[in-house]
């Protein structure tokens, strides 16, 4: 399966060493993070040593080494969003999801991140869950945000 | 709705030489729609995240109901910067600018003002002093002050569409320089004009342009760097999202004048809209032949492509972005050798913020001479800011080099609301450093920023009233900057961490009087032993911080007390026994449950489970306002 799914991936590519971050974006897109199997293969196909693989996967932020959630929130925190108190509803929210910013929920329901600038400054504090931004958060909001997003998700589930 | 030209129809036409470039702008001319009316709906992010898009809908669903589709065009723009008004949609031919506009409004502006050329009142601008109202954009004070040379198209055009790029005389410039100019000339009027780089450093084009020009070597790059990694900045995204060819011009001018034929955009992975919009504008281009072989049947060859960044501050730096093209982790390398002789393959590169390629484009389309007349004696051109914080317009704004903070924060920026007292400008992000109320006068310009401990940078402009703490500021930059070092350079990995934790300290209530100094002493061997700008630059805004606000953090160690009411360890909520009316509702918002109380029972915090989130203040009733936030003073209960 994972075989399969990776070689399709690879396969666009011609294996020149600057194509290590593309397939890896590539990788986490099909995959949701970056299975260590997937690395080891990368690194084959590359002919680089797994070390160089996994250095670069774990230099940057964007790359996610374990399962995520189904539902990504962020929180951001830009320096608009920090003067307006962005990282007291970080903190409010991890209390809430019981995780911390980079996190994943036990159940693999919600993973929680901090973002820098999405730039909707103007609406300054906002989270965002999955594509949709919440503008203008307080913590009132938040709690709304969190809870009707959780009573949603479980009667859709369930 | 009709659009301007048919794509069909330039499938198989090409673009082949300026003449042809010519032919084709008049043939989208003659193809527009008779009434000229169109409504152009801001899909900037700001906008977007108030929801433009379901206006969007509205205007194509609604106009189509009252058979409207073939009269009246509708089509997106990039940001327009008056983010906080948005959604925004402006209304041709006569340039109607409406704000805060809703999907409910939507019918009404069809039936009014499109049909009947009525103004929808409500929606218009008003200056709250006066009542006045404003009908087009270029009367509203925000915009007034501004010079859009670089934001000229943005929020006109539809970024998605080559048409409507070259009704504005797009790729006038690229003609003018492959057909009539010497890679030489090109470089001489570059350095004629005066630009300099807007990536931060103010590092003059014209004469990057002629290193890398004179390197040798057949290989050569043109690299945009649209990295955009300040945490409070958004014009290069605006600028990729709505104006997305201007940047390529740019771009293709440079590789013409440097003999690159290979040009990379670096874009951040976190703005996928820019990258549609600059792959459609690439596609496009190719599309017509402006990018490919032969550009204009000049024997010029240039092809882009888009790489996407991963999320590292650090790979803004130049070498650190190279190594991140190459699929390496993106850590800086000392310079000389610059990139301009050794870059991107060990091959000559040139890399130019986005800004700074759209100004190349203004300046081969008007003139080298027309440039250097804007601006100051050695900051020539505009400047383009995102204001943001506790400022009235909070949005994107272009404004002439020496043009005065107070005239950006207060003229263009409307001030400070609510009635709260302005304290410090924050400029050039995790690198620059706040500026007090005294320097207001100061034009901004790359040198007089510098001098008084802050820089430029690539346009981050972040105002605070005094209800934003200064010692808190200097934390967040530092705990952004030990969180971004890239870990080669000890002083910078361990030397950050520490003023991190010094600061951290401080607002935590647990400064001790040695801190200032202590912070002052790694500030500099952090400066003093760090290979990249990153280290170089960020103990700027602990610097600036205890230079103008030193009272602030004497008052965080010495009398443990936050005046903004900020640091959450030195402050304490408490409910005023007169004034409460015990209406339940704080005690009912507490995620803690931190309020002891009843119907007709006045509430109290149990300052013990209290976790100091605010959302009894935030619930209080303003007609009883019985919660307050204190700090360092004793509450009688
Ligand atoms: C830590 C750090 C981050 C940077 N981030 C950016 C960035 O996000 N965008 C940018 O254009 N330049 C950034 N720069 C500046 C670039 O290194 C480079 O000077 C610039 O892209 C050159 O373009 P210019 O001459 O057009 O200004 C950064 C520099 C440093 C040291
Ligand atoms: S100064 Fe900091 S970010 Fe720059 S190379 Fe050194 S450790 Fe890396």
């Amino acid at each position: 399966m994972l075989d399969r799914r990776l070689n399709k991936i690879l396969s666009v590519f011609e294996g020149e060493k600057g194509d290590l971050i593309s397939i890896l974006q590539r990788v986490q897109e099909e995959f949701g993070f970056l299975p260590e199997d997937a690395l080891a293969a990368i690194a084959e196909f590359l002919k680089l040593p797994p070390s160089q693989v996994f250095s670069v996967a774990t230099f940057y932020d964007y790359f996610h080494l374990t399962r995520r959630g189904d539902h990504l929130i962020c929180v951001c925190q830009g320096t608009a969003c920090h003067v307006r108190g962005a990282r007291d509803i970080l903190e409010m929210a991890e209390k809430t999801l019981g995780i911390k910013s980079g996190q994943t929920t036990p159940d693999f329901k919600y993973s929680l991140d901090r973002l820098a600038c999405v730039g909707s400054c103007a609406l300054a504090p906002v989270v965002l869950v999955g594509d949709d931004v919440h503008s203008k958060m307080t913590m009132k909001k938040l709690k709304d945000v969190l809870t009707t997003n959780r009573d949603n998700k479980e009667s859709e589930t369930g | 709705m009709k659009k301007p030209a048919p794509r069909e129809s330039s499938k198989s036409f090409k673009i082949d030489s300026p003449e042809s470039l010519q032919l084709f702008k008049k043939s989208i001319v003659a193809g527009e729609s008779a009434t000229g009316k169109e409504v152009v709906i801001c899909c900037g992010s700001g906008c977007m995240s108030s929801g433009s898009e379901h206006v969007r809908e509205a205007f194509v669903s609604e106009s189509k109901q009252q058979g409207l589709e073939d009269e009246v065009t509708i089509k997106r723009s990039g940001c327009r910067g008056l983010c906080v008004r948005g959604p925004i949609v402006v209304v041709d031919p006569d340039d109607i600018f409406y704000q805060y506009v809703t999907k409910e409004d939507v019918p009404e502006i069809i039936s009014e003002t499109l049909l009947e050329n009525r103004v929808v009142e409500k929606l218009l601008d008003e200056d709250p002093a006066t009542g006045k109202k404003y009908l087009h954009e270029d009367d509203i004070p925000f915009y007034k002050k501004q010079k859009r040379v670089v934001l000229k198209n943005c929020g006109r055009i539809d970024p998605t569409s080559i048409e409507d790029y070259i009704k504005v005389d797009g790729f006038q410039a690229v003609a003018k320089v492959v057909s009539r100019m010497t890679p030489e000339e090109v470089i001489e009027d570059i350095k004629l004009s005066g630009l300099r780089g807007r990536g931060g450093a103010g590092f003059p084009t014209g004469i990057k342009w002629e290193t890398a020009g004179n390197a040798p070597g057949e290989e050569k790059y043109i690299i945009c760097n649209g990295d955009e990694g300040d945490p409070g900045a958004f014009m290069d995204r605006s600028v990729m999202e709505g104006d997305p060819f201007s940047v390529l011009e740019g771009m293709m001018i440079a590789g013409y004048a440097v003999g690159a034929s290979r040009g990379i955009i670096y874009v951040r992975a976190e703005y996928p809209l820019a990258v549609h919009h600059l792959s459609t504008a690439i596609a496009q281009c190719a599309d017509l032949g402006l990018l490919g072989r032969d550009v204009m049947g000049s024997g010029f060859d240039f092809e882009i492509k888009i790489v996407k960044g991963a999320g590292a501050f650090v790979c803004g730096e130049e070498t650190a972005l190279i190594a991140s093209v190459e699929g390496r982790s993106g850590q800086p390398r000392p310079k000389p050798p610059f990139p301009a002789i050794q870059g991107l393959w060990g091959k000559p590169t040139i890399i130019n913020n986005v800004e700074t390629l759209v100004n190349v484009s203004r300046i081969m389309l008007n003139g080298a001479e027309w440039y250097s007349k804007i601006g100051t004696e050695t900051n020539k051109g505009t400047k383009i800011f995102s204001l943001v914080g506790t400022v009235r317009n909070v949005g994107l704004v272009e404004v002439e080099m020496g043009t005065t903070l107070r005239e950006i924060i207060y003229d263009v920026g409307g001030g400070i609301p609510g009635g709260k007292r302005f304290k410090a400008v924050q400029t050039g992000g995790p690198s620059g450093g706040c500026i007090p109320e005294e320097l207001l006068d100061l034009p901004v310009e790359y040198e007089t920023l510098a001098n008084v401990g802050s820089i430029m940078g690539s346009g981050g402009m972040l105002v605070m009233d005094e209800s934003t703490c200064i010692v808190n500021i200097a934390r967040y930059f530092l705990d952004f900057a030990q969180h971004e070092s890239c870990g080669q350079c000890v002083p910078c990995r361990l030397g950050t961490k520490q003023m991190f934790k010094i600061l951290k300290d401080i607002t935590k209530g647990e400064g001790n009087p040695q801190d200032i100094n202590t912070l002052f002493y790694l500030a500099e061997a952090v400066k003093a032993g760090s290979i990249c700008g990153l280290g170089m630059t960020v103990p700027n805004p602990v610097l600036s911080t205890i230079k103008y606000f030193r009272d602030e953090y004497r008052e965080h160690i010495h009398e443990k007390r936050c005046r903004a009411l900020v640091c959450r360890s030195l402050i304490s909520y408490h409910i005023k026994e007169y004034k409460c009316k015990a209406c339940l509702k704080c005690l009912q918002a507490c995620p803690v449950d931190a309020i002891i109380g009843a119907k007709w029972q006045v509430h109290e915090i149990d300052q013990t489970k209290c976790v100091k989130c605010g959302t009894c203040m935030e619930v209080c009733p303003s007609r009883f306002s019985a919660v307050e936030c204190v700090s360092g003073q004793v509450i009688e209960d």
